[in-house]
């Protein structure tokens, strides 16, 4: 329902939405509520929490880093659950978790839906999942109430962007290059025929991640897209910083920057249908 | 048929349980490309008889079925004869597979090939068939194995390919795995990913068994002109599970030949010191079945569902995951599989050394040494084929350390 209801809000004022994707425990369990209240107040509109993973092989050096340091502080999958509900007590932003499928797995499917519905958790993305093998898992996350995200991709055909918008709620994630992620100068040349391509065939709100980081990519994005999906560009701040308060202030500048170039670039309602 | 064979024809791609395709959104129609691709070649003469070409020509098949007079006599148990794969050009069944895929990479159109390798033999097989066809390559392999397998490295770059050392996780062939994952979904319009063992998304653990059926066809044949017989017992060392399955295979539907695949039990059965997953009946913990580098099956891991590490002595058993079809065998304990130390390969590569006259690798010393801690359950007239999957010129570094003091 967060979800929802923060890209009918966006919807409605025509502004581009900003997703805000950081990995939780990086660097530390207790660091992560400060910076996604930090993000939220700066004005993202939606956060992915990353569930770190040894073996993250659809992710660049920076979010691998990511992974290390949070895999070295302890945390779990059910750490990362914990944090969930932690952040619950003092903030509405919607929450995605994003995840590889093993923990997930390994937890049990019943188990981790009703645990991360209960911690406060609106939807989910196993990046290494997709429409074919999904079927128990998409079943059990409805039953929470938990939104279910997909991944469109440059290579998938019109075909399966319908499959794959169908098989998600809250949101569709299309992967703005054939890439690992990581911070790109600029956005691929095919990407508004991309987004062309998901937009006939669902009405779901489409965020684009992957390459993302900078104010202009925001102000392209406008009128193309519902909302930009920045990620290791946020990640290396993190890296970057001295302090869990610098990391803070630096994350909450960066978010500010996109959501000044997503009011000011283009806005849907002006471009799009 | 056996009923392993009809179900896992049900689905494609899962054996059982095991298999599917876990893979990021932006590699599936790849893969669908590829396995319509290699539905067409199965079907395609020109394609199968430029196939079986390379593999007698290029690679030099048939292999021998030797019998070792000398081994078996030492040994006193059954009658073993070892199916000669580490006679192949560079010097492994690997070569089988990467001439396979080589060719089908050509043919779909794609310049350039990516490979991971853990002991190099897949990287130099991969190497030595993109010279061949004239493809671009770049093998990916953790710098620990570049270490311990060197003059691997120097073959590849020798034949004009690159070789790119992998710095995260373990250092060893998980982590080759991923970095060639992450270059294939960067550059997946141009380049096939040339998998080196039956792990990975369908259609590999598939096509890769495929292309090393090879071995077995011919060893079933072989034997049948030597004994009149079929063999009881068939060994095989298992990483990923190329070498075995391709033995395996055509025997599947042979009740009575029983099929023993061996794993590496590294230095100790707790996680983290041996890549044994499905030898928990010998008390190797941490294996479950999970979600890892696109197929389900045992993988090693923690209580959280992230991958363990893994030790073995040999680069090419070093991994925590086993290709699915391995899984639905041991759970329809229609093969069996246990583990043994790094120290019992290192005495069986000298015992089989001095007795044959012949170096394998350390992957398949874990074979011999299997078959060796199995010899007081032989009968008299049973009757062994062992896959030899490679020479041992790579691992003379090794050898020399523990024999040569
Ligand atoms: C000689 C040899 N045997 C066996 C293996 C293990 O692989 P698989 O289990 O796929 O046969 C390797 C892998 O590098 C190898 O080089």
């Amino acid at each position: 329902m967060r979800i929802r209801s923060a890209f009918e809000a966006l919807r409605s004022s025509g502004e581009l939405g900003i997703v805000a994707y950081i990995t939780a425990g990086d660097p530390s369990l207790d660091a992560t509520p400060k910076f996604v209240l930090a993000l939220a107040e700066a004005g993202a509109d939606v956060i992915e929490l990353g569930v770190p993973f040894s073996d993250p092989l659809a992710d660049g050096p920076t979010i691998q880093r990511a992974s290390e340091r949070a895999l070295k502080s302890g945390t779990t999958l059910a750490g990362v659950l914990e944090i969930v509900r932690r952040i619950r007590k003092s903030s509405q932003v919607p929450l995605v978790l994003f995840s590889y499928y093993n923990p997930i797995l390994q937890m049990g499917l019943e188990k981790f839906a009703s645990a991360a519905a209960s911690a406060g958790a609106d939807g989910v993305l196993a990046t290494d999942l997709t429409p074919e093998e999904s079927e128990d898992y998409r079943r059990i996350m409805r039953l929470h109430s938990l939104d279910t995200i997909f991944l469109g991709a440059p290579t998938s055909t019109d075909e399966r962007l319908a499959k794959i918008a169908g098989c998600s709620s809250g949101f569709l994630y299309l992967i703005s290059r054939t890439d690992v992620t990581g911070a790109k100068d600029s956005l691929p040349d095919d990407l508004p025929a991309l987004l062309r391509r998901a937009r006939s065939v669902t009405v779901l709100p489409i965020a684009v991640g992957f390459g993302i980081s900078l104010p202009g990519h925001v102000s392209v994005l406008g009128g193309l897209a519902d909302a930009a999906v920045v990620g290791s560009a946020l990640v290396s701040e993190i890296e970057k910083a001295k302090s869990v308060d610098g990391a803070a202030n630096a994350l909450a500048e960066r978010v500010r920057s996109l959501k000044e170039a997503a009011r000011h670039g283009l806005s849907r309602r002006e471009v799009a249908p | 048929m056996s009923s392993i064979l009809q179900s896992s024809a049900t689905a494609p791609g899962r054996f059982g349980p095991y298999g599917g395709r876990y893979v990021p959104e932006t590699l599936m129609v790849p893969l669908f490309e590829l396995e319509r691709a290699y539905e067409a070649a199965k079907a395609d003469p020109s394609f199968q008889s430029r196939f079986h070409d390379l593999l007698k020509n290029f690679a030099g098949r048939p292999t021998p079925l030797q019998f070792a007079s000398r081994l078996t006599e030492k040994l006193g148990g059954p009658r073993i004869y070892l199916k000669r794969e580490d006679l192949l050009h560079t010097g492994a069944h690997k070569i089988n597979n990467a001439i396979g895929q080589g060719l089908l990479a050509a043919k779909m159109g794609k310049p350039r090939i990516i490979a991971e390798t853990g002991a190099g033999q897949h990287g130099v097989a991969s190497a030595t068939v993109a010279a061949h066809l004239g493809l671009e390559c770049v093998v990916y392999m953790g710098t620990e194995d570049m270490e311990r397998q060197a003059l691997n490295v120097a073959r590849m770059r020798m034949v004009g390919t690159q070789v790119i050392g992998v710095e995260s996780g373990s250092r060893t062939l998980k982590d080759a795995i991923n970095e060639a994952m992450r270059d294939w979904v960067t550059n997946v319009r141009s380049t096939h990913y040339l998998l080196g063992s039956v792990l990975g998304a369908h259609p590999y653990p598939t096509m890769v068994r495929d292309f090393q059926a090879v071995i077995g066809r011919e060893a079933r044949e072989q034997i049948l002109a030597a004994e009149k017989r079929l063999p009881t017992h068939l060994f095989a060392c298992v990483g990923g599970g190329s070498n075995s399955i391709g033995l395996f295979h055509q025997f599947l539907g042979d009740a009575s030949v029983k099929m023993i695949g061996i794993e590496a039990g590294g230095r100790g059965a707790a996680l983290g010191e041996h890549a044994a997953r499905l030898a928990a009946h010998q008390g190797f913990s941490g294996a479950r079945p999970g979600v890892l580098q696109g197929t389900y099956t045992y993988v090693l891991q923690n209580e959280d569902g992230q991958i363990a590490a893994t030790h073995s002595i040999s680069a090419g058993l070093d991994y925590p995951a086993i290709g699915p079809e391995h899984s639905w065998l041991a759970d329809q304990r229609r093969a069996e599989y246990s583990a043994v130390s790094d120290q019992a390969a290192l005495d069986a590569a000298r015992l089989l050394s001095r007795a044959e006259g012949i170096i394998p690798a350390l992957e398949s010393a874990h074979a011999i040494a299997g078959l060796v801690e199995r010899l007081p359950q032989f009968k008299k007239d049973d009757l062994v084929i062992l896959n030899l999957s490679g020479r041992g010129d790579k691992d003379m570094d090794t050898y020399q350390k523990h024999w040569v003091q």
